[in-house]
């Protein structure tokens, strides 16, 4: 299941990233804003339209938004 | 002379760096641009308690000491001294949101690492206790062993005991930490943070409720829309009044000189040049006051961060991304600072097309030549809803410069700026309430720029227009214009803009408008303030003038031509200096005027044949 699966409202726990599916600096940038193995994080708000993107990801007390293209890289277990 | 310390603001995005830094130096700040990068240097004065002057430097927000921005890049380097010209920081103040701790000591601990003096400003504490965070600052002084100090910059609380950490700093005692990497500075963040956390109340936040409405599936987009229209609505309603008074005042003024100077050429230069000229631009005033106010509050309160979310998706169909929104939304006010905001886009391609399309929004150079021409060709009325034509029509100009970048981008994505789509990873700021001090800095900067154009190129460009227009004079029975050297260059263009539908006036109008729009509605003044003159006629309003002259399809033909020309040389000079050569704004260039000349000509013949 990756990030992209998980709907508005919904928890889930990092499991996995694969980094090799995102440009380098987009990659450091999603670290850096703490979306990593082992976070914890919660799906706030979505788009509409084309497939619900981009996503309102919660994590800790900050909102990142990041788009579909990132989630389907982000492996996780939903909470 | 012995120079001043510096003392650096650093801190992640969204700290609340800017509202402390205004707090600090107040107007005492001096905007430039770091040598050879396009970063905005923001720097100004602050007194220590002592008495000690110190530079305060205020440095682009960054996650880490890895730039993954051109801003991020210029950050690090400075902390590091490694920008060339630009001393190290002797101090460096590290903002934290305190509401934000897990996130924001990651780069903390980086800092703190470097070994130099560091004062810590928990900031934004107001917000963290409004969230149900019950902190304890001595604490967090414990566990990264430098001076912490609460704050509230927009209350400007903590200020005072800023500046003596400051002051006092080089005294304490360093123990260097070890380096860490990303992931252990994250673990011992969450560990500092919790260490901090004195209590923490799961109340639903007041951004999250915001957010469940703004950010709506639906109700987001509609809501963002209405605002935007708002917007347009109160730029023409609102600054009627004070457009007015200014009008009078600068009739006032000209009637005045009239009757206290002999007549000849010094007070006609005054009355027809100087006064007609630059006082029909600073009339315009109060509309661009008004539209940077919603701008700068759409900032300050965090919702432009939302509406970028909300434009993502659409953003991305023509190949760009949310974050292009930004600077988009800023050339509404001037595509300048909007062309220097596509910085923060990290991709080389998003950005380069975000520039080309930037002068497509309209900028509120345009609002003079819209207001002008929309009050004088579209009646006053409203369609019901208590909507007004005007104000219509005026949205409808928006839309189509917003339409017209949207098709441009799609283009240039799928042609000279193609390549890989781009991302978007963007953090979204807490709602605040702006500070109406912030507010007024913003505003006054902005206004006061917009002056210093009228009194400077606008004023010169419009002398040249008013001595090419009076000379050589008309003998009698002749038209002065016709006579005179502006009205010969002018045949010459006229010639090219005729199948458009442009008159000689039209095309005299858009010789001078290179320098910035908005001299288009001058020296149309001009040009029938000195017509006037020697057709010995009463001075009349130029909204008087045009009906008299003008045609509704050559009007609006005027104003199509308006929406894609690039008639602003600070855009053209922005744009060669943000792109490194003269390749793209001569592409620029070509490309609007040809777009101009396409959809005035559609213009003018579609509302000939509608017999309009």
């Amino acid at each position: 299941m990756t990030l992209d699966d998980i709907n508005p409202g919904q928890a889930a726990r990092i499991m996995a990233v694969d980094w090799s599916r995102l440009v380098s600096e987009e990659a450091l940038r999603l670290r850096a804003l703490g979306i990593d193995v082992g976070a914890q994080i919660r799906v706030a708000h979505r788009g509409v339209f084309g497939g619900r993107d981009p996503l309102a990801i919660e994590i800790g007390r900050t909102t990142v938004a990041v788009r579909r293209a990132h989630a389907e890289a982000v492996e996780v277990e939903q909470l | 002379m012995s120079r001043h310390r510096k003392v650096a603001l650093v801190g992640n995005p969204n700290a609340g760096k800017s509202a402390l830094f205004n707090a600090l130096t107040g107007a005492r700040q001096k905007i430039a641009n770091y040598p050879g990068v396009t970063v905005e240097r923001k720097a100004g004065r602050m007194v220590l308690p002592n008495g000690e002057p110190v530079e305060l430097v205020d440095l682009p927000g960054s996650y880490g000491l890895d730039p993954t921005s051109p801003d991020e890049e210029v950050t690090s380097q400075v902390v590091l001294g490694e920008f060339p010209g630009e001393q190290a920081p002797d101090v460096i103040v590290l903002v934290i949101d305190a509401s934000n701790l897990e996130q924001h000591l990651v780069f903390a601990q980086e800092i703190i690492a470097l070994g130099k003096p560091v004062v810590v400003a928990l900031n934004m504490l107001d917000l963290a206790e409004r969230d149900g965070l019950a902190l304890d600052p001595p604490a967090l002084q414990e566990a990264l062993g430098v001076p912490v100090v609460p704050t509230v910059a927009v209350r400007r609380r903590g200020l005072d005991d800023l500046a003596a950490a400051i002051a006092s700093v080089e005294t304490l005692e360093y123990s260097p930490r070890p380096k860490l990497t990303l992931t252990e500075r994250r673990v011992e963040a969450q560990a500092i943070a919790q260490g901090t956390i004195l209590s923490e109340t799961r109340t639903r936040r007041l951004h999250s409720r915001l957010d469940t409405v703004l950010l709506h599936p639906w109700l987001g987009p509609v809501i963002l829309f209405a605002l935007l229209f708002v917007i347009f609505q109160a730029v023409f309603a609102w600054a009627t009044p004070f457009a007015d008074a200014l009008e009078g005042a600068i009739a006032g003024v000209s009637v005045f000189v009239q009757d206290v100077m002999p007549s000849g050429l010094v007070r006609d230069f005054i009355t027809e040049g100087v006064l007609a000229g630059v006082g029909s631009v600073v009339v315009f005033l109060p509309q661009i006051v008004i539209l940077f106010f919603f701008i700068l509050v759409m900032e300050a309160s965090g919702y432009m961060a939302r509406a970028a979310f909300l434009m993502d998706r659409m953003m991305q169909s023509v190949g760009l991304s949310g974050r292009s929104f930004i600077p988009l939304l800023s050339s509404f006010a001037c595509a300048i600072p909007g062309i220097m905001a596509t910085r923060s886009i990290a991709d080389p391609r998003d950005r380069l097309t975000t520039i080309l399309i930037a002068p497509l929004m309209t900028c509120s150079a345009r609002l003079p030549v819209y207001a002008v021409i929309i009050a004088a060709f579209i009646p006053n009325r409203t369609v019901g809803g208590g909507i007004g034509l005007q104000g219509l029509v005026l949205f409808g100009l928006y839309v189509a410069g917003i339409l017209g970048a949207m098709i441009v981008a799609l283009f240039l994505r799928r042609s000279l700026t193609s390549g890989a789509a781009s991302g978007f990873i963007m953090e979204m700021p807490k709602y605040q309430l702006p500070r109406p001090g912030d507010l007024l800095i913003g505003l006054w900067q902005r206004a006061w720029i917009f002056l210093r154009r009228a009194g400077t190129i606008i004023f010169v460009v419009t002398v040249v227009l008013w001595l090419l227009l009076s000379f050589p004079k008309a003998g009698p029975g002749e038209n002065q214009v016709d006579a005179s050297i502006a009205g010969q260059l002018a045949n010459g263009l006229a010639v090219v803009v005729e199948p458009i539908g442009f008159n000689r006036d039209m095309a005299l109008s858009l010789i001078p408008a290179m320098a910035a729009r908005e001299v288009a509605v001058s020296s149309l003044a001009t040009t029938y303030a000195v017509e006037a003159e020697t057709e010995d006629a009463e001075a009349v309003a130029l909204g008087d003038q045009l009906r008299a002259r003008w045609t509704l399809p050559m009007a609006l033909a005027f104003l199509a031509w308006f929406v894609f020309a690039p008639q602003c040389m600070s855009t053209i000079a922005v744009t060669r200096r943000e792109t490194n050569g003269w390749k793209w704004p001569a592409f620029m260039l070509l490309y609007l005027f040809g777009l101009a000349y396409i959809f005035a000509g559609i213009t003018y013949w579609s509302a000939t044949a509608l017999g309009l």
